[in-house]
């Protein structure tokens, strides 16, 4: 896609970077004058993604693990992609159900994708076992009525 | 992240400081869990007035505290969300299973006359 505006961002998968991911996120969409709620919606997004990748994609060993974050403006929306190269999902479609988690052990509640679609407009996840993950959102910036 | 813990009969009031995600939330929970445990503690309540962000990293921590309280009958309320947190709070169902309170004196009697 032929973007207005964009921007790659490549860091360590570690999990303190997963406030500087969503921040530069927030950040690189204040062109499109976003209010309050659809910063925050951004971020929660940008989190998530990040912190799949961190713990799930590279799990306990993220050694040389990157994680890679897209961001690209086209008119009023913004188009997101968090990469990585992990061990990936064989089952997206169940990675996706609401409440779904691989690791209830580490108290997680299986709502990450959950909250990426509802405070999204898009979400699209590809994925191949021992690759790697890419989550692909969007958002229209200045739909007031939410 | 910067955490105050104040310990008031059985009841443990954790004021957290800052963004509530993967990264801050495991030092928070060993935190809230070894004063518990220290302290005896029946009843969390969690006051959010200087939490802006919280992620489903926040929501696990919720309901595993959640989960520890309600093993002794004991209750997880919170205090003082944002419309952001609200938001997390209603899709996540946490909504159903935390007391939520608008401000910490209301909470507080609210507990003690249980
Ligand atoms: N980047 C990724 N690489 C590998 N597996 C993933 C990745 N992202 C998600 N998954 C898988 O999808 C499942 C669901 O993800 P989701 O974010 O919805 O829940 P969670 O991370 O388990 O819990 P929560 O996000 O509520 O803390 C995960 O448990 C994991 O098995
Ligand atoms: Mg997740």
């Amino acid at each position: 896609m032929e973007y207005d505006n964009e921007m790659i961002l490549e860091m360590s998968a570690k999990s303190r970077n997963e406030s500087f991911a969503r921040v530069v996120a927030a950040s690189f969409a204040a062109s499109l004058d976003p209010t309050v709620a659809e910063v925050a919606d951004i971020k929660t997004a940008v989190s998530e993604a990040v912190t799949n990748a961190i713990i799930h994609g590279y799990g306990e060993s993220p050694k040389n693990g990157t994680v890679t974050l897209k961001c690209g403006i086209l008119q009023d929306t913004i188009y997101i992609e968090i990469i990585d190269f992990g061990k990936g999902i064989s089952d997206i479609e169940e990675a996706m159900t609401p409440l779904y988690t691989s690791a209830p052990e580490d108290e997680r509640s299986g709502m990450g994708f959950t909250i990426m679609e509802t405070f999204m407009d898009s979400v699209e996840v590809l994925s191949q076992p021992s690759k790697g993950t890419v989550v692909r959102m969007s958002k229209k910036i200045g739909q007031r009525d939410i | 992240m910067e955490t105050s813990l104040k310990i008031l009969g059985q009841t443990m009031i954790v004021v957290p400081i800052g963004d509530i995600d993967h990264h801050t939330s495991i030092a928070l929970r060993e935190k809230i869990d070894k004063e518990a445990v220290r302290e005896n503690i029946k009843n969390i309540l969690f006051d959010f007035s200087n939490v802006e962000f919280m992620d489903s990293s926040g929501i696990g921590l919720i309901i595993g505290r959640y989960k520890l309280m309600s093993a002794n009958n004991g209750i997880t309320a919170v205090c003082h969300i944002s419309d952001s947190l609200r938001r997390i709070f209603d899709i996540s169902g946490l909504k159903k299973i935390v007391h939520l309170y608008g401000n910490l004196d209301e909470a507080i009697n609210q507990i003690q006359l249980r």
